[in-house]
């Protein structure tokens, strides 16, 4: 296995753990300051995906599709908060998990209704197709390269706004102590609404930069979804750090653990079983690590302590 | 528009429902994907179904249609419903193996006639055929061997494979190697339901294969097709038609230009059945039909030409006149095999854009007449 | 409002009386669905110890009932084809006796849960519910790919398995084996309940001070509490193989997790019948609801959401209103 190959994956790796932060940048953050449980969250990812897909297929501009997948996502977040998931705040889990259960059946199915069974067409813009040569010989899509600098950029922003703002300030402070907050004449309801509407367009945003180089179909969310709370409980509920981590951490096992078991058990078995049993060992991985990392810390690598 | 267009259907099937009750009704109970992430070939599978019954004018035969959720417990629920409480004459429309091996056996051993319209696994081929089960569709390694048949014809000396980890996969991995002749460059297995190939097209990159072949169904094969284009990998790449069907091919757009695919049944094939039918599908429902809407059509058509020769209430009989396939296939020749089935030609066959519709045109004939490896396993 | 207990006793009537007007009437599907939501309620009412009396929620129970399912397929599996299960250091047979396949099932089943819960109590909240799942996804994961045995095909057996004295492949007679099965884990969780050890665990919900106050270890508390529901949920697991004459991976699906937890919500939580209301309802409208568009899933979401929003504790709450813990 040469350098070459192994340095791809990494970047592999890498790629997708960037686009997992999109996605559980606001499940953490929703988690944090309104304490809810949010499965619905890949069903706004899956919106994010579908509309960019209709925008530019009509408009032709993919920058343009990028917006219309942020707006119209952060618009049904918000809907969907001021609506319905307001009510649940002071809910238990339980009744959380139902609510969102019940919102991605009728996104899904809403979906389906308004775009069709059939995938949809998205494809990345022109200039950012074809492979580059990086560093060390390194063949590498020009369009995944866009993707990490984007995300990094994107996680950079989110840093400062949440270290940075007053509106950041108001933030901490929610996670810290909801009641201090809205006693300190912040307005609480309209601040849930905007981070809801936030944590709605990263995922809608997400949808739509990966749709360009995946299948835009109706249940697209739903696996994101689970990886999703994989990372944000590997890193730390509520922390916005810990899902970046978690994110990349997550990104490299899968990526690499697909690769490297099947190789790693070839030493001891022949070719077929080992693919087999590598394989099978590979797509557990990622719960694997999660256990482990939880029966270590059990709140997450940055989480609070109870 | 999709409303519009399923009009007239829930109109005819209504209309047949309250003229059948006054005669002697044949019932056929259809259970099949509608919802969710695969209700794409749900759907095709249906509308190609009622659209020959619809064309046949029988008000007689009653078609009554579930969706399973792709669940297979949903289907044997939904199977023992047909059974029990709507008491069916005869079964179709599933689309899966999984589900397909969750309700055929149990459905065929309770004496009801099951017609396949997709799934072919090599179980219910071989050891567990059945004289009551007919697959109207293929055995799923047909694609595959004829996917192999064709690497070999235009000398290709290595391949690498791909495919889901689950059985499918590997059946299709071994019915490609049954036919290929060369060297297997590669061999890999991604988790079912991977959206992201990157990791996979670095090592195909790294292999120094002459050719590609996988098999990944569904949102699967459109996530690989767009990745692997943007890759800059130029190794070509061939697949059976389930990546290149009608209804996904417009998701994949440019990148699957070219790529050649096998497949039982194209809309340019020369026969007068194939061409009624692609225009009066177009006609109907507003789309080009796809390889599953095909396979609903046939069907559908097979099951009226032997209620034209028997009652299915006499299983022998009307089990003679399925054996006979004396109908006009989309296909052109088709027959069954002594496992029930089918005996048909397999092409070769290449995306192509027509305007601004990405479709497929038939390149050649690969297999003739081409049967199934289980034939002799099955012992009726 | 009306006396829970008067609710509970016309549910009872329900699940006996339904079949039987079905079976005199010729509609066995309904008695089809009738096993069908009985099973349900048994791995909910499983799951409802840990959830509803404990308060620690598991979205992983799919683990037990594909566990059970398993068990069953692979059992029954071997004994159709005659092939030996284990050939060393003893010879195992496969069998086609469902008592034998219970027993065993639950024995399987409380294991992983000791395991799972071992590792999975040393966390609480959020992260309780995410570690079971991983539990559940790696079930999943491993059957999908795991060969010998179908893999994502899964497993079918031809023939129901044998019960003494009966036959299983009538729809009426297996109702009444699996009927009669929900109706002692019923009377047996119950009596649980109402047991020092129910006493204890119901009072663990809110403080873990007092518990220990008076004696007991919170963790063993919790762990036995987290096996017996992982048995029952199991032993359900085997009867829904059962039903369906197949076993596949789905069984270990999240969403059937998540089905689990509907039931109780809808039902409602910590109730003893709670399980069984929810799965009876949750069973009946997806029947009913199915056949009205291709989109059906559309309604059963806004029904859903109703159900969460303007009945707090569930159908039982609802008629009832009285919370679960002053009963």
């Amino acid at each position: 296995m040469s350098f070459v190959l192994i340095a791809e994956q990494i970047l592999n790796g890498l790629q997708f753990g960037i686009m997992l932060f999109l996605m559980s940048a606001g499940l953490t953050l929703i988690f944090g300051v309104m304490g809810l449980i949010n499965l619905a969250h890949g069903s706004l990812y899956m919106i994010g995906a579908f509309v960019a897909a209709a925008v530019a297929s009509a408009t032709g501009s993919f920058i343009l599709a990028l917006v219309a997948a942020l707006s119209a996502a952060a618009l049904a977040g918000a809907i969907v908060e001021i609506t319905i998931i307001r009510k649940l705040y002071n809910r238990n889990h339980l009744d959380q998990v139902l609510a969102t259960f019940a919102l991605i059946l009728i996104f899904s199915e809403g979906t389906r209704w308004v775009f069709g069974s059939f995938p949809l067409y998205l494809d990345a813009p022109s200039y950012l197709q074809g492979a580059v040569t990086l560093p060390g010989g390194i063949q590498y899509p020009l369009y995944r390269i866009t993707l990490i600098f984007f995300g990094l950029i994107i996680g950079l922003g989110l840093g400062l706004l949440i270290t940075k703002t007053r509106l950041g300030v108001q933030i901490r402070a929610g996670e810290n102590d909801r009641e201090m907050v809205s006693a300190l004449g912040v307005n609480i309801s309209k601040l849930y609404t905007f981070i809801f509407a936030l944590g709605a367009a990263l995922a809608g945003l997400a949808g739509a930069l990966v749709g360009a180089i995946q299948s835009v179909e109706v249940g697209m969310g739903e696996p994101v979804l689970i990886l999703a709370f994989v990372v944000i409980v590997i890193g730390g509920i509520g922390s916005v750090k810990g899902a970046l981590i978690g994110s990349i951490l997550v990104g490299l096992t899968d990526t690499l653990g697909g690769i490297f078991l099947p190789k790693f058990f070839s030493f001891f078995m022949d070719l077929a079983t080992a693919t087999n049993v590598g394989s099978s060992i590979a797509s557990m991985s990622i719960y694997i690590l999660m256990s482990i990392v939880l029966v270590w810390r059990p709140t997450g690598l940055f989480g609070q302590k109870v | 528009m999709k409303k519009v267009f399923k009009f007239p259907i829930i109109i005819a099937t209504l209309l047949s429902v309250i003229a059948g009750n006054a005669i002697a009704e044949t019932k056929i109970g259809m259970i099949t994907t509608l919802s969710g992430g695969g209700a794409g070939l749900g759907v095709d599978v249906r509308d190609g179904f009622m659209l020959a019954i619809n064309q046949s004018g029988r008000s007689d035969i009653k078609v009554i249609i579930e969706d399973d959720q792709r669940k297979p417990d949903v289907a044997v629920k939904l199977a023992d419903k047909m059974v029990q409480s709507e008491k069916v004459d005869i079964l179709t429309g599933i689309i899966w193996s999984n589900l397909a091996m969750a309700v055929v056996p149990s459905v065929t051993a309770q004496g009801k006639f099951y017609l396949s319209p997709n799934a072919g696994p090599s179980a219910l081929a071989g050891k567990g055929c059945h004289e009551n089960y007919f697959n109207v569709a293929w055995q799923n390694d047909n694609l595959y061997e004829a996917a192999g048949a064709y690497a070999n014809s235009v000398g290709v000396g290595n391949s690498f494979v791909l495919a889901p980890n689950y059985p499918a996969g590997k059946d299709a991995i071994v019915g490609y190697k049954r036919t290929f002749k060369g060297d297997i460059a590669g061999e890999l297995y991604t988790k079912l339901g991977q959206t992201d190939y990157a990791a996979e097209i670095a090592q195909i990159r790294a292999s120094g294969a002459e050719n590609v072949f996988f098999f990944l169904p569904g949102g699967m094969g459109i996530s690989f097709l767009k990745q692997y284009a943007a890759s800059g990998v130029d190794i070509p790449l061939t697949g059976p038609a389930f990546s290149f069907d009608q209804g996904i091919l417009q998701a994949v757009g440019a990148a699957a230009l070219g790529v050649v695919n096998t497949s039982q049944w194209n809309k340019d094939l020369d026969n007068a059945a194939n061409k009624a039918f692609v225009k009066s599908f177009q006609d109907a429902y507003g789309r080009l039909p796809s390889l599953y809407a095909s396979q609903g059509f046939d069907t559908a058509n097979l099951v009226i030409s032997a209620l034209e020769k028997a009652d299915v209430k006499n299983a022998g009989a009307f089990r003679d006149a399925l054996r006979a396939a004396d109908f006009e296939s989309t296909r052109g020749d088709f027959s069954f095999a002594s496992n029930q089935h089918p005996i048909q030609s397999i092409y070769a066959r290449q995306v192509i854009q027509e305007g601004d519709v990405f479709t497929n045109k038939v390149l050649s004939m690969v297999l003739e007449n081409h049967s199934n490896a289980y034939v002799d396993d099955c012992k009726m | 409002m009306i006396k829970e207990r008067h609710l509970n006793i016309f549910v009872l009537g329900l699940l006996i009386f339904v079949p039987i007007f079905a079976y005199w009437n010729d509609q066995p599907f309904t008695i089809t669905l009738m096993t069908r939501a009985v099973i349900f309620a048994i791995a909910a009412v499983g799951l409802n110890l840990a959830l509803g009396i404990g308060g620690f929620i598991s979205f992983g129970h799919a683990a037990f009932f594909g566990l059970g399912g398993y068990v069953m397929g692979i059992l029954a599996w071997h004994s159709q084809n005659y092939v030996t299960l284990v050939e060393w250091p003893i010879l195992i047979e496969g069998t086609k006796s469902m008592p034998i396949i219970w027993i065993i099932t639950i024995a399987a089943s409380a294991l992983l849960a000791a395991i799972i819960g071992m590792i999975s109590l040393k966390t609480t909240g959020v992260y309780f519910i995410m570690i079971t799942l991983a539990f559940a996804q790696m079930m999943y994961y491993f059957s999908t790919s795991w060969s010998a045995y179908g893999g994502e095909d899964g497993l079918s057996i031809y023939v129901r398995n044998n019960f003494p004295g009966l036959n299983t492949l009538d729809p009426i007679q297996f109702f009444s084996i699996c009927c009669v099965i929900l109706l002692i884990v019923l009377f047996f969780m119950g009596r649980l309940i109402k047991s020092p050890f129910g006493l204890a665990l119901n009072a663990s919900r809110q403080s873990r001070q007092r518990i220990e106050a008076v004696g007991f270890d919170f963790h063993k508390l919790q762990l036995t509490a987290f096996i017996l529901s992982g048995a029952i949920t199991g032993l359900s697991g085997a009867l829904f193989a059962d039903l369906n004459r197949f076993v596949s991976p789905s069984m270990f699906s999240w969403q059937l997790s998540g089905e689990f937890i509907v039931f109780i919500i809808i039902g409602g939580v910590g109730r003893l019948f709670g399980p069984v209301i929810g799965a009876l309802i949750f069973v009946w409208l997806e029947h009913l609801i199915g056949g009205i568009s291709d989109y059906w899933h559309i309604f059963l979401g806004f029904i859903l959401l109703a159900i969460v929003l303007f009945g707090k504790g569930g159908i039982t709450g609802l008629l009832c209103q009285k919370d679960a813990q002053h009963e």
